[in-house]
């Protein structure tokens, strides 16, 4: 995979499996290739969702499992016909388990240019958490 | 695929053409997508009257995206930069790929430079081409003899 040092590579696409259920949608549905980070106040995900804006992203957050599903309209120029193609069309699906220390309700999202950048806030009391060890 | 004048190495186009070409018939292949030479991968649609080149490049913005045309020649550079993270931050997970890319197509006709429209939203850019009209097939009428 390696190429010339500071290129983009290209990147080849997973397809969603269907083990949690058959997709009723007519279209592919793609894992979006992610960068997680994390930082003293907060854990950031940056998925790459092209196509998709953020009236057509849904994120859910079930018990620990925090879930994004973007839904693209494909790109379809009227009048022309697809000659060739290098990529594929899709929705996204990703799901990421979230660690206890986040906090649920100050979970942010903020889609632009084919990103979807989430900041996942750790609580306050996680910051810093001192435990004082008892004499026996 | 694209090009019309193999002009830099026939044999080696000819290598090409025929790796495509047995990619293309490959059963277990059928229905993907060509596998991309460099970023950004494109598809391209075609009618009589130009085509349309499109690229998903999300994450790059669109002052970094520089798109030079020539006769019948489209590039197209630029650079993803990644987040700017403090010193402390650590990744978790690295996935995505940043750097600079530069990508030339071979345009199988002559474009009209004035009418060339590139447009970029959600991260997926758009370029419309639309064949120059003196390129343009032209029927001819014949004349009866006399």
């Amino acid at each position: 995979m390696a190429t010339k040092k500071d290129q983009i590579e290209v990147q080849p696409r997973e397809e969603v499996t269907a083990q949690e259920g058959e997709r009723t949608r007519a279209q592919r549905c793609f894992i979006p290739r992610a960068d997680i980070y994390e930082t003293d106040r907060d854990i950031m995900v940056v998925a790459e969702i092209p196509g998709a804006d953020e009236k057509s992203v849904d994120i859910t957050v079930e018990k620990n499992v925090l879930t994004i599903n973007a839904y693209v309209e494909p790109l379809q120029p009227s009048g022309y016909s697809l000659a060739y193609a290098e990529y594929e069309q899709g929705d996204y699906q990703r799901s990421f388990r979230l660690p206890d220390e986040i906090d649920r309700e100050k979970i942010k999202a903020i889609v632009s240019d084919g990103e979807l950048r989430l900041t996942l806030p750790k609580a306050e009391k996680a910051k810093i958490r001192k435990i004082k060890v008892a004499v026996a | 695929m694209l090009r019309r004048y193999p002009r830099t190495n026939l044999w080696r186009e000819m290598d090409q053409l025929q790796r495509e070409m047995n990619r293309l018939f490959d059963p277990s292949l059928q229905g993907r997508p060509f596998r991309s030479p460099s970023y950004p991968a494109i598809n391209l649609w075609t009618n009589e009257d130009g085509q349309v080149i499109s690229a998903e490049m999300p994450g790059v913005r669109m002052e970094d995206i520089d798109i030079s045309l020539t006769a019948d020649a489209l590039s197209l550079s630029g650079t993803r930069y990644p987040d700017e993270v403090a010193k402390e931050a650590h990744y978790h997970r690295q996935e995505r790929s940043y750097g600079s890319f530069s990508r030339s197509l071979q345009l199988p006709f002559m474009v009209d430079p004035d009418k060339v429209e590139a447009n970029f939203k959600n991260g997926v850019l758009t370029i419309w081409l639309p064949r120059a009209e003196a390129d343009k097939p032209r029927s001819i009428t014949i004349k009866a003899g006399k």
